[in-house]
């Protein structure tokens, strides 16, 4: 078996899925691997939102509405196979300063040509009937849209393999191949892989892959709870959540932030999520985060409060210190790309992501400017030290 | 009702858990025993309720006399201060920190009623949770009128009645013939008992079974009943679809070959069929304990269950297990387990030597009973080609409704080799239920056809954070 790849992708996230389709589809030989099986990160242990909704001018928002434009243009004819839906997203102001709030933001993102309606308490009522009724007033954004984020890592496995790609499932990356400066290729627990170029999709991992090479990826967790009811007839109908959040988003704080975000499954299922806290990649159960989740989202949907939850995870949103992902070609490193740290909208962003990856790597221009993702932005050649060990 | 500190707290108060709890209040300790139901007796024992006259009298019970000893010394425990009973409420979260020790938080069984329910503290845990008939997916199992075996008994134990005329009783192990004779003696009609297995799975394993004399006794007083009633028992025998328009009426069955395949032209069909109960063995309830990270096994009957030293012990300092989820032995083992435990967990300093749990006469019983246990796992397996019996339109996961070729789907082409990757890509396991019914059978169809279930997948299928579903207002009260 020859073991000599164009490219190799460590992790089969979303994010390496999505690299590896497009780099495979783009005519490049590619490999992928990862520790587990597809989707065995935080992949499976999110929320599926793509959200044009929470984002402020600025990279990430051109990122979000290119990659909205892949998953709605050259994926179209896969949609069903991830469950792509295009059920919008309605923010809720329950106070007159988040109402202030939310106006200042929905008329800078018109600007920018986000769609969004104001919704005011009458149209809000008649969108989600079972709203509070103490709630002030509403946008309403028909462009956010969810997919299923497991079947979007599996699928995109699976399509990448049926372009030629080849995937190792249980094969861990411990090293590096060098040559001189130059990464020739991984180390990996099944022998070593050698490959034109190495991508590092890995997440919350990609920091450790990055000191494997030398070089500081200073990608951490950020760990966030979601809470499942019992399955309900349809009572909520887009993703609903309150306008407190985009304040949360953005935010480096590392207490425990909750803002809901209420949204329906096809199973009937009602997922509220998310809280956001950094305390490394601790699992035990926080009592404060279920706490605060059941009352935000109890504020928001009143009837939730005689609904049981059936279960609640906790998954670790990989961020970067600027809270904008690190992707593209690591000069420090000849030959090692990144595509990771995309905090609480990788699933969103995946497809674009790996768009944009495939081009750069073919050596064409990229039709979105990755310059603002750019891994040289971290500086020193070092890795710091990680938050947290796992 | 406030919120209680005491050395060792018990979760279940079945055999297991009744019996450590008398254990540890009458070595000195403060005892407080959380349980679902509103009386004890867990579900071996459950029983009509008991109102001042008119005390049940034991009918259709096996070691009632053992029962009556616990309750007495139990409710003993009760008048001198030493236990607290809290019955009606279920633990859905339990935890352990350097401060406090343990913390089991509560939500009431049955949905309503006033004030919050208790949090309890305590130093060290006793978890007696039990389990529940295992299910393997067949063919029609998904209509009214397909129950657990054990589900048909529960019924007749809580409410005297029967939930139907009509019965078949199928699946595999020692545990359909108390369904079937339970069935019969509260007047139902028992058309048969199907038997996957062959009685001469036993010969093997005489040994162990001769050692346990009682359940020889069982067994006739069984054999007796089952003539008396006329109730046809057929061995090699298993239902190979469940058939009716809006519920069951028709059950088709085969005989089975030493694999439990069923052969082509044999066999027949009960007609006018009310109700079906199915037993494949036992699903230890593994929630709480996995909630704590406990080592694991796998035990001969094919479930995960905890591992546990000679005091009941298990990997977690102070956290002691006892009953089904050290593995499927029956009531007697799991009083004695139970006393073990309960009687070194109110030992604070742990100075009781392993050898002082149980006297030496109840441990070689406990090790009986343990030798028995695996002789009967090894007599009544799940028949190694279940997986043959199914349809792609057979439903696995019936809360989901999701069919067998979907999971072959996703095992084939998404690789979905384990129950986390089959939740994920099929939602198998996502709903009302989490997977305490289809965990099984969707963990050994993503290890393959006629291949076990994989100890990490059952453990990923009986992963459950919430060990029961809460009531959102109440986690939004969660107090510290
Ligand atoms: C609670 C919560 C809610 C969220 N909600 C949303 C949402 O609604 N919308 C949205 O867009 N995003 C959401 N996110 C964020 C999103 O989940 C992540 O951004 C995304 O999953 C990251 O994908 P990834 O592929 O980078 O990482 P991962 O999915 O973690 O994949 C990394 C992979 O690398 C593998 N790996 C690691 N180290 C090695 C090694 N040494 N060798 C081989 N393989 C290795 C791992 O096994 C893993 O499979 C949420 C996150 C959380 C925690
Ligand atoms: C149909 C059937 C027939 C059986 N027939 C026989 C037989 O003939 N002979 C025999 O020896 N054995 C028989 N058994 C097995 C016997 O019931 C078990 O071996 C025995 O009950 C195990 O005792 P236990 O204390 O571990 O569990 P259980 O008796 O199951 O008691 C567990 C208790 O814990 C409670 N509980 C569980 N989880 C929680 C929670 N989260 N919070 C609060 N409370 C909780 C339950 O409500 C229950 O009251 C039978 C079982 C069944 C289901």
């Amino acid at each position: 078996m020859s073991r000599a790849s164009d490219v190799l992708v460590i992790g089969a996230g979303v994010i390496g899925a999505a690299t590896a389709y497009f780099a495979a589809r783009a005519g490049l030989s590619v490999t992928l691997v990862d520790q587990g099986l597809p989707a065995s990160g935080t992949s499976s242990a999110c929320e599926g939102n793509i959200l044009v909704s929470d984002k402020e001018l600025g990279p990430e928002l051109e990122l979000t509405r290119y990659s909205l434009s892949v998953w709605k243009g050259e994926l179209a004819e896969h949609r069903h196979l991830w469950e792509f839906e295009a059920k919008g997203g309605i923010i809720v102001a329950s106070q007159p300063s988040s109402l202030e709030s939310l106006n200042r933001v929905m008329s800078v993102q018109r600007g920018f040509g986000v769609a969004v309606e104001e919704l005011d308490p009458a149209a809000l009522r008649k969108a989600e009937p079972h709203i509070n009724p103490a709630a002030l007033g509403g946008a309403y954004y028909p462009e956010d849209s969810q997919v299923q984020p497991m079947l979007v890592a599996a699928q995109l496995v699976r399509l990448a393999t049926e372009a030629g790609a080849v995937f190792h499932a249980g094969v861990t990356v411990t090293g590096m191949m060098r040559d001189g400066d130059r990464v020739t290729g991984v180390r990996t627990s099944r022998g070593d892989f050698a490959a034109g170029n190495v991508v590092n999709c890995t997440g919350t991992w990609a920091g450790e892959i990055g000191a494997l090479a030398g070089v500081n990826v200073p990608v951490m967790p950020r760990r966030g709870f979601v809470m499942v009811t019992e399955p309900l007839p349809p009572m909520v109908h887009h993703k609903v959540y309150a306008a407190e959040y985009i304040d949360n988003v953005g935010s480096s704080d590392a207490g425990l932030q909750a803002s809901p975000v209420v949204e329906g499954t096809p199973g009937g299922t009602i997922l509220i999520g998310s809280t956001r806290e950094r305390v490394g990649f601790d699992r035990t159960v926080s009592t404060e985060a279920l706490r605060r989740l059941a009352q935000n989202a109890t504020g928001l949907f009143p009837f939730l409060s005689s609904v049981r939850a059936i279960r609640h995870y906790h998954g670790f949103r990989p961020y970067c210190p600027d809270h904008l992902p690190v992707i593209g070609h690591d000069d420090r490193a000849p030959g090692l790309w990144h595509a990771a740290g995309h905090e609480g909208a990788g699933i969103g962003l995946s497809v674009g992501t790996g768009k944009l990856l495939s081009q750069a790597l073919t050596g064409q221009a990229t039709d979105v400017d990755l310059t603002p993702f750019a891994p040289a932005r971290f500086g020193a050649l070092d890795p710091t030290p990680m938050e947290a060990s796992r | 009702m406030s919120d209680l500190t005491v050395d060792v707290a018990v979760v279940g108060a079945g055999p297991a858990g009744l019996a450590a709890a008398v254990a540890a209040a009458e070595a000195g300790a403060v005892v407080a025993v959380v349980d679902a139901g509103t009386q004890t007796g867990g579900q071996f024992w459950r029983h009509r309720p008991e109102t001042g006259d008119a005390d049940p009298d034991g009918h259709g019970h096996h070691d009632w006399n053992t029962f009556l000893d616990l309750r007495r010394r139990f409710r003993a425990g009760i008048a001198a201060g030493r236990v607290h009973h809290l019955p009606g409420l279920q633990v859905w979260m339990a935890s352990k920190n350097d401060v406090d020790g343990f913390t089991l938080r509560t939500t009431r069984t049955v949905v309503g009623g006033e004030g919050v329910t208790p949090t309890v503290h305590a130093a060290r845990l006793v978890l007696c949770p039990g389990g529940y008939d295992r299910q393997l997916p067949v063919p029609g199992w998904d209509l009214p009128g397909v129950m657990a075996a054990g589900g048909i008994q529960a019924f007749i134990k809580a409410n005297g009645a029967l939930p139907g005329k009509r019965f078949v009783v199928a699946g595999t192990g020692p545990f359909l013939l108390p369904v079937a004779a339970n069935i019969a003696e509260a007047g139902g009609e028992v058309l048969a008992v199907l038997e996957s297995s062959s009685l001469s799975k036993w010969f093997p394993h005489w040994k162990a079974a001769a050692s346990v004399p009682g359940k020889a006794l069982e067994g006739a007083e069984y054999a007796g009943i089952f003539a008396r009633h006329r109730i046809p028992y057929k061995t090699r025998s298993i239902v190979t679809a469940v058939s009716g328009t809006d519920r069951v009426q028709t059950v088709s069955w085969a005989k089975a070959d030493a694999d439990g395949r069923a052969i082509p032209g044999t066999g027949g069909r009960y007609e006018d069929v009310d109700v079906i109960g199915f037993g494949w063995g036992f699903t230890p309830q593994m929630e709480l304990p996995l909630s704590f990270g406990v080592q694991t096994r796998l035990d001969a009957d094919g479930s995960l269950v905890a591992v546990v030293d000679e005091r009941q012990e298990s990997s977690v300092p102070g956290l002691f297990l006892a009953g089904e989820v050290t593995g499927v032995g029956g009531a007697v083992l799991a009083v004695l387990e139970g006393k073990a435990a309960g009687t070194a967990a109110a030992d604070a300093s742990a100075v009781v030597l392993p050898a002082d749990v149980l006297p030496a006469k109840e441990a070689a019983r406990r090790d009986r009973h343990r030798r028995f246990a695996q002789a009967m796992h090894q007599a009544h397996p799940v028949p190694h080609a279940w997986q043959e019996w199914l349809t792609p339109e057979t439903l696995v996961c019936r809360c989901e409704e999701v069919p067998v070729s979907e999971v072959t789907q996703a095992r084939s082409t998404l690789g979905a080799e384990d129950s986390r990757s089959l939740k994920s890509f099929t939602r198998v396991g996502m709903g009302w239920c989490q997977g305490r019914v289809c965990g099984f059978a969707g963990s050994c169809l993503g290890a393959g056809p006629g291949e076990p279930a994989a100890a990490a997948s059952l453990a990923s299928a009986a992963k459950r954070p919430l060990a029961v579903p809460v009531p959102i207002s109440e986690l939004a009260s969660l107090n510290d």
